[in-house]
């Protein structure tokens, strides 16, 4: 954290500033809870709720949703506040609130653990302490797991720490249930094996992004042959695994449609990622699977979601 | 005799953002309190209002 303090107490060249008061806009405060992964913790959470039809008041679950919410946001504010320093010198990442000088690091702290323990208690409260137990553990694991240590210590980082981002549905399962059940562990599994192929495909493309940061990604550390090699050992993985709800019996015909089109998507590019090892068509591909990625992992979720949500699910099995 | 420390003095520009700032302050706490609200009914049920007077 040193280079980021030592990069921060310049003050920002545009304006005069009064030294102590804070120089963040309302903005600056929402961009450092991640909006963007935000609205994937959320959508994945509200999936691992309507999967298992919950009787609870809707109240309630949508309390216990905006907690999650808040508390993986607050986990984004904490990972931007260690980050500083590294954020600092990528491209991708420099413009956020604290290296631009927009947000002290002491407010975001202040700001994400506030964050953290209020969402923590406010979903003990409105749900249970297993749910609120779960997503302190979440928060935990990527901020000192993940940020603290893995990331800088390891190119297994994001293998190991995707575990976080795959939490959501199984804290909101627990906190409509009040247990922890096959149908948010199966997404979670999803999610977990999903991260590696989505985030290699980028540290392909950013590899000297992260080479410049000083972050032991896979292409950086195992070389990018060994990098495609293992994208495509777990895409292999993830495509059959993108079926197991089909076979568990919550997702359905719609579903069972997606999930293969979607995984011969994902092993068509992945293949494709793995053959082509050299110049601009190797970075392309690389990026369409980063792309495609995202796409996927939506549409699974969306279907299950139209399926359990909107009424449209058809059994496959049985 | 304690000397006092003057506020500091805020540009225009400060004072916007600060205005600002605590003006979703306010709106947040109000939300939560309406959260708060809804969600002991949710829990409790109805009977909550009921009590001896």
């Amino acid at each position: 954290m040193t280079i980021a303090s030592n990069s921060l107490t310049e003050a920002p060249a545009e304006s005069r500033v009064t030294a102590g008061v804070s120089q963040g806009d309302v903005s600056d405060f929402f961009a450092l809870l991640k909006p963007r992964v935000m609205f994937l913790v959320v959508f994945t959470a509200l999936v691992g709720m309507v999967v298992v039809h919950p009787d609870v008041n809707p109240v309630l679950a949508f309390a216990s949703l905006l907690m999650i919410a808040v508390g993986g946001g607050a986990s984004g504010c904490l990972n931007m506040w260690w980050d500083a320093d590294i954020d600092a010198v990528m491209t991708r990442t420099r413009k956020r609130p604290i290296p631009a000088g927009k947000i002290q690091p002491g407010e975001a702290l202040a700001f994400g653990l506030t964050l953290s323990a209020g969402s923590v208690i406010v979903l003990g409260l409105a749900s249970n302490w297993l749910a609120a137990g779960l997503l302190a553990f979440t928060i935990f694991f990527y901020v000192v797991v993940y940020s603290m240590w893995l990331k800088r210590s390891t190119p297994q980082n994001i293998v190991i720490g995707g575990a976080a981002g795959a939490l959501p549905p199984i804290v909101a399962q627990a906190a409509v249930t009040g247990h922890v059940g096959w149908e948010s562990v199966i997404l979670f599994a999803i999610i977990f094996i999903w991260t590696p192929p989505h985030f290699w495909a980028l540290a392909l493309v950013k590899s000297g992004d992260y080479e410049r940061a000083g972050i032991p990604m896979m292409p950086n550390v195992a070389g990018p042959d060994s990098t495609r090699r293992q994208i495509l050992a777990y895409t292999i993985l993830l495509a059959p695994l993108g079926l197991a709800p089909v076979l568990y019996g919550f997702g359905g015909l719609a579903y069972a449609i997606i999930a293969t089109i979607g995984g011969l998507g994902m092993l068509a590019l992945a293949a494709q990622v793995y053959r082509l090892r050299e110049g601009e068509p190797a970075m392309r591909v690389a990026q369409q699977l980063f792309g495609f990625s995202i796409l996927y992992l939506f549409l699974l979720f969306a279907t299950l979601l139209a399926e359990h949500g909107l009424g449209f699910f058809r059994p496959v099995m049985g | 005799m304690v000397d006092q420390i003057p506020p500091p003095r805020l540009t225009p520009e400060e004072q916007k953002r600060r205005r600002k700032r605590s003006l979703v302050i306010a709106l947040t706490l109000g939300a939560l309190v309406v959260l708060f609200y809804v969600v002991t009914i949710a829990k409790m049920g109805p009977q909550v209002l009921q009590r001896p007077l």
